[in-house]
């Protein structure tokens, strides 16, 4: 101690002497301060998890944007007495934050990477949830004469043929795995150098808007088209019909399931509260109100529930 | 996260031929912008640092505001007035490096040319004096006194390149992030971040950082005595 004050002393008087490095010193002390505060902060809220009796729930953009959470989840978070976080995000990133245990339970539609998930061992259980469908959008005077067909693969070949714009999620979501399976049953590989296919690495509703300004093609689920098809007047649906019934290929449907994400070590997930969402969601009275959501609104459902309870409940 | 990740990914990224097209693409439209920003910004504000005229303080005000305007409003003006439906509909600029471009000149190019003003205006006055005395064309007065206050001038330009190499709102907004198009580093870190990717947006981020750094160690250089004041 009488080392250091010494020492301090010493210093003192010298600074003294130089008061533009003491300052300078001064400076750079409340810098590093503030900066290990900052970083003090982060590190305790990234370890510090969430408050007991909240589940944090990643999804994609679709169930999100459609207003179907904002519609189902007060019921659960009144029943339960939890707080439901909503990361809406593309299934891509909705397994990633799965994988790293920033998410307790996933709502997402790709099938075959959730059996990879699943595989892996990152959830402990994967349960069909919902369905709806995709449609291919385009420019009303439809320059690769797609409307006519009934398979969504000859379409892409067409679209591909004539060269016209589309545009691509590019972004790893369920809808861009979608899409590049459909690719793969044409048997093309578009090339983003080509100057007619346009990777955007976006969201859907950003893919729609650059659609509608470049006249080009795109993928979307229905449920997207129909929210926002009052800001799209330059886009009609050309491949699907005007409902779900009526969409002529089925390789165009789009299932939707939910993954309660295993715990391990490293990943402190509430596996407890996950699977309680997960029969939630699965259970008679939440699939009758998935099957009335967007009724009054689009006249026709946007999301078909498709749980087993569901199933059981048609004598299916 | 084990910080391998990044480090592993940088060093297959090296032989990444889409990471340096986005690298080349990032200089390109970032560089034309502060190309132009430069050309225009520097004169426009030695211009207002020499001269009293009486629409000078309300251009001045504007350049101040727009040293604080937000990128993303940016992005979103050129947006609609590039948009199909815009005025300049017709330039079917929307989503192309053009559109980029203009928007990164309109946000670099009031931080060069206030920054160059202040630099101008905090020149000794007796420089300016000197300069007439010793029988300075207008030109050439305005020449010299941008040369003695070249460290702040310089300085403009490091502001005006950091704040579009960085920026993502209107970036993202105008350019669209189109592969192999108008992808640049800002909006491929948000894309792989998204994606969660974070490694290789780390890695982007490294990428970003280390060019930046680059680039004001040239911009720097003009720091030293220019060309015309040589000899």
């Amino acid at each position: 101690m009488i080392g250091a004050v010494m020492t301090d002393k010493h210093s003192d008087t010298r600074w003294q002497v130089l008061p533009a490095a003491r300052r300078a010193r001064r400076l750079a002390e409340t810098l590093a301060a503030a900066l290990l505060l900052v970083l003090f902060a982060s590190a305790l809220s990234a370890c510090g998890s969430q408050a007991p009796g909240t589940l944090r729930l990643a999804t994609t953009t679709s169930t999100y944007d459609s207003g179907l959470l904002d519609d189902l989840l007060p019921d659960f978070e009144e029943t339960y007495s939890v707080q439901v976080e909503v990361i809406a995000v593309g299934t891509g990133q909705a397994l990633a934050l799965g994988e790293r245990g920033d998410a307790d339970v996933l709502l997402v539609h790709d099938r075959r990477r959730e059996e990879a998930f699943l595989q892996a061992g990152y959830a402990e259980s994967r349960d069909p949830v919902m369905f709806n469908d995709f449609v291919l959008v385009g420019p009303p005077s439809d320059p690769a004469g797609i409307g006519g067909l009934d398979s969504a693969a000859q379409a892409l070949a067409a679209i591909a043929g004539q060269q016209a714009p589309f545009v691509s999620r590019g972004d790893q979501s369920g809808t861009h795995g979608r899409e590049l399976s459909l690719w793969e049953a044409a048997g093309l590989e578009p090339d983003p150098a080509g100057g007619w296919y346009f990777a955007i690495g976006q969201g859907m509703a950003a893919t729609l808007r650059f659609a509608d300004e470049k006249a080009a093609y795109a993928l979307t689920d229905r449920g997207t088209f129909l929210a926002l098809r009052d800001k799209l007047p330059g886009l009609v649906i050309l491949l699907g019909g005007g409902q779900l019934s009526e969409n002529p290929d089925p390789e165009l449907r789009n299932p939707y399931g939910v993954l309660v994400v295993k715990a391990s070590a490293g990943r402190e997930v509430q596996s407890d509260l996950a699977r309680t969402f997960a029969a939630w969601l699965t259970s008679l009275p939440t699939q009758q109100r998935i099957a009335r959501f967007g009724l009054e609104r689009y006249g026709q459902p946007l999301f078909y529930p498709d749980s087993l309870a569901w199933r059981q409940a048609r004598g299916e | 996260m084990s910080l391998g990740v990044p480090l592993s990914w940088l060093s297959e990224g090296v032989a990444n031929h889409e990471l340096w097209a986005i690298v080349l693409r990032t200089l390109q439209v970032s560089g034309t912008a502060l190309a132009v920003s430069a050309l225009i910004g520097i004169p426009l504000g030695t211009a207002l640092a020499l001269t009293r005229f009486g629409a000078r303080r309300w251009i001045v005000a504007l350049v101040y505001t727009g040293m604080g305007f937000p990128p993303v409003v940016v992005g979103l003006s050129v947006y609609l007035l590039l948009s199909r439906q815009g005025p300049l509909g017709g330039l079917e600029w929307l989503f192309t490096p053009s559109a980029m471009v203009i928007a990164q000149v309109v946000i670099a190019l009031p931080l060069v040319a206030g920054l160059t003003m202040g630099a101008v205006e905090s020149v000794d006055p007796d420089v300016r004096l000197l300069l007439r005395a010793l029988g300075a064309s207008p030109v050439q007065e305005a020449l010299g006194l941008v040369a003695e206050a070249r460290q702040g001038v310089v300085a403009s330009l490091v502001a005006g390149f950091g704040g579009i190499i960085s920026e993502v709102g209107a970036a993202m907004l105008v350019g669209g992030n189109v592969e192999g198009s108008t992808r640049v580093l800002s909006t491929a870190i948000v894309l792989e971040t998204r994606q969660g990717a974070f490694g290789m947006a780390l890695a982007l981020g490294g990428v970003l950082l280390a060019l930046t750094f680059l680039v004001n160690l040239m911009l720097m250089r003009l720091q030293g005595t220019p060309w015309w004041s040589k000899g």
